[in-house]
């Protein structure tokens, strides 16, 4: 029986979002699916080798604030200077006190599980970003490159 | 159940670490050796018993005292 197939497209680059594909893909890895996931957009921040991943309440209704601020207090309020960094610092220790493992860890436990990551050429030329500021080991390439995993994958999931 | 071969203490840790570094120490031992973790997480019950049935390991016992859950999983 050939091993079963995970194909994931992150497409966000925030603290939170940073979460769904380098659990799925390292849990998947775990249990014997192949993985490979396609970074593109703002999921390319997901591949950088020094990951400042932040987290904003601004425009996030569903995020839970500590000492019920998500109920009274202003939506402008979570544009305020500031807030960006104090929410990412809250979540980051929450995190910690919880158990959760750290983006960075996720990260190397799907490299250590060989999830192939793949980085999207065009989003790479687009911000003008370097291949020097990714990790080591990620291949450049397009959509149709994805295809190939993808159309023969068992799971699809775009994140 | 006493007998195992390894043992893991995933206390504290929460998903997905406790599948992830357990499937780590499995990946280290030999067939028919038994792995015994300890665990914190609720959402793990369910997980170690998925786990197995997707991995082919045998999941030999699951339990749970004083808030702790008790894995004893058998390499295939």
């Amino acid at each position: 029986m050939s091993a079963k197939k995970l194909a994931i497209i992150a497409t966000k680059g925030t603290l939170d979002w940073a979460y769904p594909p380098f659990i799925l893909a390292s849990t998947a890895a775990a249990i014997g699916y192949d993985t490979q996931i396609f970074f593109t957009f703002y999921g390319l921040q997901l591949l950088k080798k020094d990951l400042d991943l932040k987290v904003s309440p601004l425009g996030n209704p569903g995020m839970p604030m500590p000492m019920g601020m998500d109920k009274w207090f202003p939506t402008i309020g979570t544009a305020l200077p500031g807030m960006e960094a104090m929410m990412t610092g809250m979540m980051k220790a929450k995190m910690k006190s919880k158990g959760v493992a750290s983006v960075a860890d996720l990260r190397e436990m799907c490299i250590e599980a060989d999830v192939k990551m793949i980085a999207c050429q065009m989003t790479v030329d687009l911000f003008d970003m370097q291949p020097s500021e990714f990790i080591d080991g990620i291949d450049y390439a397009g959509a149709t490159t994805f295809f190939e995993f993808a159309g023969e994958s068992d799971v699809n999931l775009f994140i | 159940m006493s007998e195992y071969t390894e043992k893991f203490d995933a206390t504290g840790l929460n998903c997905p670490l406790p599948i992830l570094r357990a499937k780590k120490v499995l990946t280290s031992m030999n067939s028919g050796e038994v792995l015994y973790v300890i665990a914190t997480d609720s959402g793990s019950v369910k997980d170690f018993d998925a786990f197995c049935k997707q991995t082919g390991h045998e999941l030999l016992e699951s339990t749970e005292a004083e808030g702790k859950y008790h894995y004893y999983i058998k390499k295939a």
